[in-house]
C-alpha cells in the first residue's frame, strides 16, 4: 500500500496509470467482438501500422497523435475489408502490410537522427511518453469508445454472433464493422506509446480469451474482460515500479498469467 | 396475396451464372422448399430471397407489404459460433434487432417475444444456459427461437436439418408444420432431404443450375419422374 501511494506521488505514473487503465477497459472490449469474429490478427496489423506512423510524424517533425490516428483509421479500414473478403489471403496481406509498415518506420527514424536511439521505446513502450495532453485525449477519447459501445451494444453483439442474420434482417453491418474498425484503432494509437507497438495488441487479445475461459455469456464475458484488462494493467504498472521492469512486458506477462489462472480455474469448474 | 414474383432471373457470381431460367411466385401461407444438388443454387437463391444479392437478370419484385423488417432468417452455423460465450436467451433476443431501430436497448415487448418464442420451442429452461454447451438438436431451436423473433410474415431457412439425427429432425419438421399452419408465416427452406420435403411442403422448386420443376409437392413426383425417364428414353435409343 505505501508503495502504491509513493508511486502516485509521481505524477508522470500517476497519469500513466490513469490513461492506461482507461485505455487497458476499452481493449478489452472491442477484444471481445474482435477475439469472436476472428479478427486478432487486426489488432497486430494496426499496431505495426501505428508504429510506422509514429516513426514518420517524428521524423517530419509533426505531432505524432494528429498524423497516426488518421493513418491508422485508415488503414482499420482496409485491413477489415482485406479480411472479410477471403480468410487466407486476407492473413497473408495482413501480415504484409504491417511488416512493410515496420520496416517504413525504421527507416524513417535512423534516416532522421542517424543512430536509432527511439526505435526501443516504440517497439516496447515507454511510461515516460505519456504528457499530460495524452493523459487529456485518452480520457477524453476512451470515454468515446465507453459511451459508443454501451449504445452499440446490443447490435454489436448481434453482428459479432452473425453477421449473415443481421444483414438479412436490414441492418447495415458494414457501417457497424466499421465502428468497431474505428474504435479499434483510435485505442491502439491511445495505448501504443505507453505499452509499445510490439506489446499493444495483447491488451486487446489475452482479456477477451482470459474471460472466455469462466464466463458463459456475452454480457459477463464483456464485463470480466474490462475488469481484468484493468486489474493486470494496474499490477503490471505497480510490478514495474517496484521491480525496475518495463511496463509493457510487465502487464503482458500479468495478462498471461491472469490467463492460466482463469484457465485453470475453467477446467476445475469444468470438472466439478 | 403474392409476397414475392420471380421473373426469368439469374443470379451470377463473377460472370458465372450460378442458378438461371427462375420463374416462380411465393404467396402468403405458402410451405416452399428448395431442393436440388450441392452447387446447384439453392444458397444463392435465398441470398436474391432475403435482398443480400441482387439477380444479374430478370426480376424478383417483392409485395409491397413484405419489408425486410418482417422476414426471418435462419442460416447455417457459422464456424465461429461453435464455441461462441453467449447465454441461449441472449442469442434469442437478437432476433428481435430490427425492431430496435436506433434506440440503444431492447423493450420490454421484445423481451415478452424472446422469451414467448422459447416457450414455443420449448427451451424456456435453458434460456440461462451457454450456446456452446448445447447439442445440435438445441441449437437449431435457439436459432429457429432467434429467426422467429424477427419473421412477422416469411422465413427462410437454409439447411437447417444439417447435422440433425432422425429423431430431431422429425421434431424441427413437426414445429416447422406448426409454424407455417398456426401462425400463418410463410415459409422458404432449403433442404436436401427430398422425402421430408415431398410430405411438408406445399410447394416444390427443384434447381440444378437452372429451374427444373415449380408447383405443388403432390405433382412434383410425376412430373420429376416424367423427366427422368424421358432421359433414360433418350440414353437407351
Amino acid at each position: 500500500m505505501k508503495l502504491i501511494v509513493e508511486m502516485f506521488s509521481y505524477p508522470f505514473l500517476a497519469r500513466a496509470a490513469l490513461s492506461g487503465t482507461v485505455v487497458s477497459v476499452c481493449a478489452a472490449l472491442l477484444g471481445v467482438s474482435l477475439v469472436l469474429k476472428r479478427f486478432s490478427m487486426i489488432g497486430d496489423g494496426l499496431s505495426h501500422i501505428g508504429f510506422g506512423a509514429l516513426a514518420i510524424a517524428t521524423a517530419l517533425n509533426a505531432s505524432p497523435v494528429a498524423l497516426s490516428i488518421p493513418a491508422v483509421v485508415v488503414s482499420a479500414f482496409l485491413l477489415l475489408r482485406i479480411s472479410q473478403n477471403s480468410t487466407v489471403r486476407g492473413d497473408a496481406a495482413i501480415a504484409m502490410i504491417s511488416t512493410a509498415a515496420l520496416a517504413a518506420g525504421v527507416l524513417a527514424i535512423s534516416l532522421k537522427s542517424g543512430i536509432n536511439i527511439d526505435i526501443s521505446s516504440y517497439l516496447f513502450g515507454s511510461i515516460l511518453a505519456m504528457r499530460l495532453e495524452d493523459v487529456v485525449l485518452s480520457l477524453a477519447l476512451c470515454a468515446a469508445v465507453l459511451i459508443l459501445f454501451v449504445l452499440f451494444y446490443n447490435k454489436l453483439f448481434a453482428i459479432t454472433f452473425d453477421e449473415t442474420f443481421c444483414a438479412a434482417t436490414g441492418i447495415k453491418t458494414s457501417g457497424y464493422n466499421m465502428v468497431i474498425a474505428f474504435l479499434t484503432a483510435i485505442t491502439i494509437v491511445l495505448g501504443m506509446r505507453m505499452m509499445g507497438a510490439l506489446l499493444i495488441s495483447s491488451l486487446i487479445i489475452f482479456p477477451a480469451l482470459t474471460a472466455m475461459r469462466i464466463c458463459r455469456r456475452f454480457l459477463t464475458v464483456t464485463l470480466c474482460a474490462g475488469a481484468v484488462s484493468a486489474a493486470c494493467f494496474f499490477i503490471g504498472l505497480v510490478l514495474s515500479y517496484a521491480y525496475s521492469l518495463p511496463t509493457g512486458a510487465s502487464v503482458v506477462l500479468v495478462n498471461l498469467a491472469a490467463f492460466l489462472l482463469f484457465a485453470l480455474a475453467g477446467r476445475l469448474k469444468g470438472a466439478a | 396475396m403474392t409476397l414475392i414474383e420471380v421473373k426469368d432471373a439469374s443470379f451470377s457470381y463473377e460472370g458465372t451464372a450460378a442458378v438461371k431460367e427462375l420463374n416462380f411466385s411465393l404467396l402468403q401461407g405458402d410451405y416452399l422448399c428448395i431442393v436440388g444438388q450441392n452447387g446447384s443454387g439453392k444458397s444463392t437463391l435465398l441470398k436474391g430471397l432475403l435482398r443480400l444479392k441482387a439477380p444479374s437478370s430478370g426480376s424478383l419484385s417483392f409485395s409491397e407489404e413484405l419489408s425486410m423488417k418482417q422476414v426471418g432468417y435462419m442460416p447455417q452455423e457459422a464456424p465461429n459460433q461453435k464455441d461462441f460465450p453467449a447465454s441461449v436467451y441472449e442469442v434469442v433476443l437478437s432476433g428481435r434487432l430490427a425492431s430496435l431501430g436506433l434506440k440503444p436497448f431492447y423493450s420490454a415487448k421484445d423481451k415478452q417475444a424472446a422469451a414467448s418464442n422459447l416457450e414455443l420451442l420449448g427451451i424456456t429452461q435453458l434460456a440461462n444456459a451457454s450456446y456452446r454447451t448445447l447439442s445440435g438438436g438445441q441449437r437449431q431451436r435457439v436459432l429457429l427461437a432467434r429467426s422467429l423473433c424477427a419473421a412477422k410474415r416469411l422465413l427462410l431457412l437454409d439447411e437447417p436439418l444439417s447435422g440433425l439425427d432422425a429423431k430431431a429432425a422429425a421434431e424441427f419438421y413437426e414445429l416447422l408444420k406448426d409454424i407455417n399452419q398456426n401462425m400463418g408465416i410463410t415459409i422458404v427452406m432449403v433442404s436436401h432431404d427430398v422425402q421430408s420435403a415431398l410430405k411438408y411442403a406445399s410447394h416444390i422448386l427443384h434447381l440444378e443450375n437452372r429451374q427444373i420443376y415449380f408447383g405443388p409437392s403432390s405433382e412434383y413426383q410425376e412430373s420429376f419422374f416424367r423427366d427422368m425417364e424421358a432421359k433414360a428414353n433418350e440414353a437407351d435409343s
